[in-house]
């Protein structure tokens, strides 16, 4: 598995640039103007991680994180998800910077090849910061009635949530 | 990676607050008064390492963009994504901008999907009548953007390698399966409780 991984970066970077010379796109040149988009928006969204990872190294330092966790083991063991991760499945479908702060704390203290720490890392790539899409695209055209929406999503959301645990068990153990 | 979260007013408010309460309870207020110290300068070092790949990857995304990627895959995606919105003519503005959005989806553009999502929204609003409840179609396709239909988890990757991961990439195929599957039963939810 993790052999096959090495591929994944280089062939796709590998095609891009083959596919960029043969549409004759000038590629250094487009490469800078969107280098230079990515790392605008990459500190732009400094500020939002600077207040969520304190408020989450707060969580943990306090002892709060660990009553929270201990609270909802009985849910976690009755879905056999690793109790490190509740608090992330519970935050992930608000906020996007909050998860990505859990999950650093979730690999600084356990390490990312760690179960719980693959688990998260497959729990943040295969979803999406549910409540925001739902915001922005209906919001955007003023639907009052949005029917049905919240629960297909959310159910979808915890169908990842428990493929991701049967995946790195799956491929992992 | 999506910036403007919402509610965040209300639970950062009260992550902070409870973890204040519990410090003196437990006793632990020396830990808690040396995390936000630490909590602040960890922030920037992790904007800084993500920043980098980011920006490369930002770059690289850029040229498949300018060759026309999106144009050239949305024509591919378009058979199979006209059954699910089935209230969108075929060559309708709306199935064209559905078809862009969920191509730069894939391919990880989230800068450009939204504003895609947002005229896909307007001209599906259009078909309906202008009326303020969602169409079926609208909500097939809410639901399959808050799926996550990346083929690279790129920002995951970047963090893992921050804390020295083995193999940074390999939950890769894990998340593959996981959001398809997790897509499928979306769309199906959506579909079933259409009546």
């Amino acid at each position: 598995m993790s052999k096959f991984s090495f591929y994944i970066m280089p062939c796709m970077i590998g095609f891009i640039v083959v596919f960029g010379l043969v549409k004759k796109v000038p590629i250094f040149d487009v490469f800078l103007s969107g280098a230079e988009e990515g790392l605008t928006s990459t500190f732009s969204i400094a500020p939002s991680l600077i207040g969520l990872i304190m408020s989450v190294s707060m969580l943990k330092a306090s002892g709060a994180l660990d009553v929270i966790t201990s609270l909802l083991e009985p849910v976690g063991n009755l879905l056999a998800v690793p109790k490190e991760t509740i608090p992330l499945m519970l935050l992930r479908p608000i906020s996007g910077s909050g998860s990505l702060a859990f999950i650093d704390s979730i690999f600084k203290s356990f390490g990312p090849d760690s179960f719980a720490g693959r688990v998260a890392s497959v729990m943040m790539g295969s979803t999406e910061t549910t409540f925001y899409a739902i915001a922005i695209y209906f919001g955007a055209v003023g639907i009052k009635n949005i029917r049905h929406t919240i629960f297909a999503a959310l159910v979808a959301d915890l169908t990842s949530f428990i493929f991701s645990i049967l995946m790195v068990r799956l491929f992992f153990t | 990676m999506k910036n403007g979260d919402i509610m965040l007013n209300y639970i950062w408010g009260f992550i902070i607050l409870i973890s204040i309460i519990c410090a003196i309870f437990t006793g632990n207020m020396e830990a808690l008064s040396n995390s936000i110290l630490v909590g602040a300068s960890d922030a920037i070092n992790l904007v800084i390492t993500m920043a980098g790949m980011m920006s490369l990857w930002s770059g690289i995304l850029k040229i498949a963009d300018s060759g026309g990627i999106t144009c050239i895959l949305a024509k591919i995606f378009k058979p199979v994504l006209k059954h699910l919105f089935k209230d969108c003519p075929e060559n309708s503005p709306a199935m064209r901008a559905i078809c862009m959005n969920i191509t730069a989806n894939i391919l990880g553009l989230g800068n450009a999907a939204t504003p895609l999502g947002i005229s896909a929204m307007k001209e599906m609003k259009k078909l309906n009548k202008n009326s303020d409840v969602a169409s079926n179609s609208m909500i097939t396709f809410v639901v399959m953007n808050t799926a996550s239909i990346q083929i690279l988890p790129t920002t995951m990757s970047i963090l893992r390698q921050k804390y020295h991961s083995a193999a940074p990439f390999d939950i890769v195929p894990a998340v593959w399966i996981s959001s398809v599957v997790a897509l499928l039963v979306g769309i199906t939810l959506a579909k079933v409780l259409e009546k």
